[in-house]
């Protein structure tokens, strides 16, 4: 059994040591955009950043409920529960146009970030 | 009604199509639907307890909690996939010739099944977690009546179910001799995709900033949106935008996986044959 055992636990570490050999970067210096939810709308829908240029988005919760910031295009899903703040940190984009939504409330949740 | 559906039925699929492949291989063995069951129910009590302290959890790590816990777990799936591909490697054989189960082989067996109950369990909390929180979400404010919801919910349910079952049977109907080798393929493009899948987490929590930003973009000819690139997304872990990390952790796995089985298989090869002179 500890054989099998051996190649399997020096995968596990392995694996988690590419976690583990990262520091988390510091938030204060990459640019940051405050958005907020209210009545699943959000607010600005539209944001212009930096293209090729690391951001993150401090999406404020209003609701009593929580949502998903959503979005295939921009390859980010963060939960953030009601009445409560998520930072989205979003990794540097070509220029072109994104498309993001609150998955909870798809219908009426939508936005675009421009990357100019 | 129909976005109960919706969201229900994308997640369901996604936790169900991995339950699909873990019945798949552990047919045969003794206690497996304990050891499966048995995972699926700690997923959903800890998506339960996942959605009820997700606001504690989403605080931890300077706000990167949520994107932490989905890593390690996604981590924690692809060491017990590898370590289930290095088991079946060195007793498929055994376990092929005549599903025999006596002594170190029923022991070995359950440490398998547990590892395999920890993979259900892990996607079940992943995905059942983000299923309860918007179930919360919409019975809290009153949008639906009750019966909307548990009417797309339970019909979400079934037709996330009903895929993983036709996922499951068509697995099984793979001829015994080949079953072991479309397996072992599929979990370990699973845990290939998984890790790759843990990048991307790491990278949102703020923890990896280099070979982040997308290689290529497929997503014209296979859309992860659709049905077919969500199942291609879990089964084979197919991404239409990956990042250089993604690939990369990708591919390390394919050949951890890769190495991990020639070694066990020729421990159980030497093994087989010393059993073999002794008798």
């Amino acid at each position: 059994m500890s054989s099998i055992f051996r190649p399997a636990l020096a995968a596990a570490l392995s694996a988690a040591s590419i976690g583990a050999a990262v520091l988390p970067v510091m938030a204060a210096d990459i640019p940051t955009f405050e958005m907020t939810l209210k009545d699943h709308k959000f607010s600005p829908d539209t944001i212009e950043v930096p293209a090729n240029q690391r951001f993150q988005i401090r999406l404020t919760n209003k609701d009593a409920t929580p949502d998903e910031f959503d979005s295939h295009d921009l390859r980010v899903e963060k939960v953030v529960g009601g009445g409560q703040t998520g930072i989205v940190r979003i990794q540097p984009l070509v220029p072109g146009r994104y498309m993001f939504m609150g998955e909870y409330h798809a219908a009426t949740a939508r936005g675009i970030v421009v990357a100019k | 009604m129909l976005a109960a559906f919706v969201i229900v039925f994308r997640e369901v699929i996604e936790a169900g199509l991995v339950v699909g492949v873990v019945l798949a291989a552990t047919r045969g063995l003794a206690g497996r639907s304990a050891y499966v069951g048995g995972g699926i129910l700690s997923g959903f009590f800890g998506a339960c307890l996942v959605a009820a302290f997700a606001g504690a959890i989403a605080d931890l790590f300077e706000g990167s909690g949520q994107e932490a816990l989905n890593a390690a777990v996604l981590l924690i799936a692809v060491a017990m996939l590898i370590w289930h591909n290095a088991w079946m490697a060195s007793h498929g054989r055994e376990l092929a010739r005549s599903l025999r189960a006596v002594g170190e082989e029923v022991k070995a067996g359950q440490k398998s099944l547990m590892a395999l109950a920890i993979v259900c369990a892990v996607a079940v909390l992943r995905e059942g977690s983000e299923v309860v929180l918007f179930l919360y979400g919409v019975a809290a404010a009153g949008q639906t009546t009750p019966f909307g919801i548990l009417a797309g919910g339970l019909l979400g349910i079934a037709g996330g179910g009903l895929v993983s079952a036709l996922l499951y049977f068509g697995l099984v109907a793979i001829p015994l001799r080949h079953l072991f080798a479309v397996l072992t393929a599929l979990i370990t493009l699973l845990a290939a995709g998984l890790a790759a899948q843990s990048m991307r987490f790491l990278a949102q929590g703020g923890w990896l900033n280099e070979w982040v930003t997308p290689l290529w973009d497929t997503s014209p000819v296979l859309s992860e949106e659709s049905l077919a690139g969500r199942i291609a997304h879990v089964l084979l872990g197919y991404s239409a935008q990956p990042s250089g990390s993604e690939l990369t952790v990708y591919l390390a796995v394919i050949a951890i996986m890769l190495v991990v089985r020639s070694m066990a298989g020729r421990e159980s090869g030497a093994h087989g044959r010393s059993a073999q002179a002794s008798s």
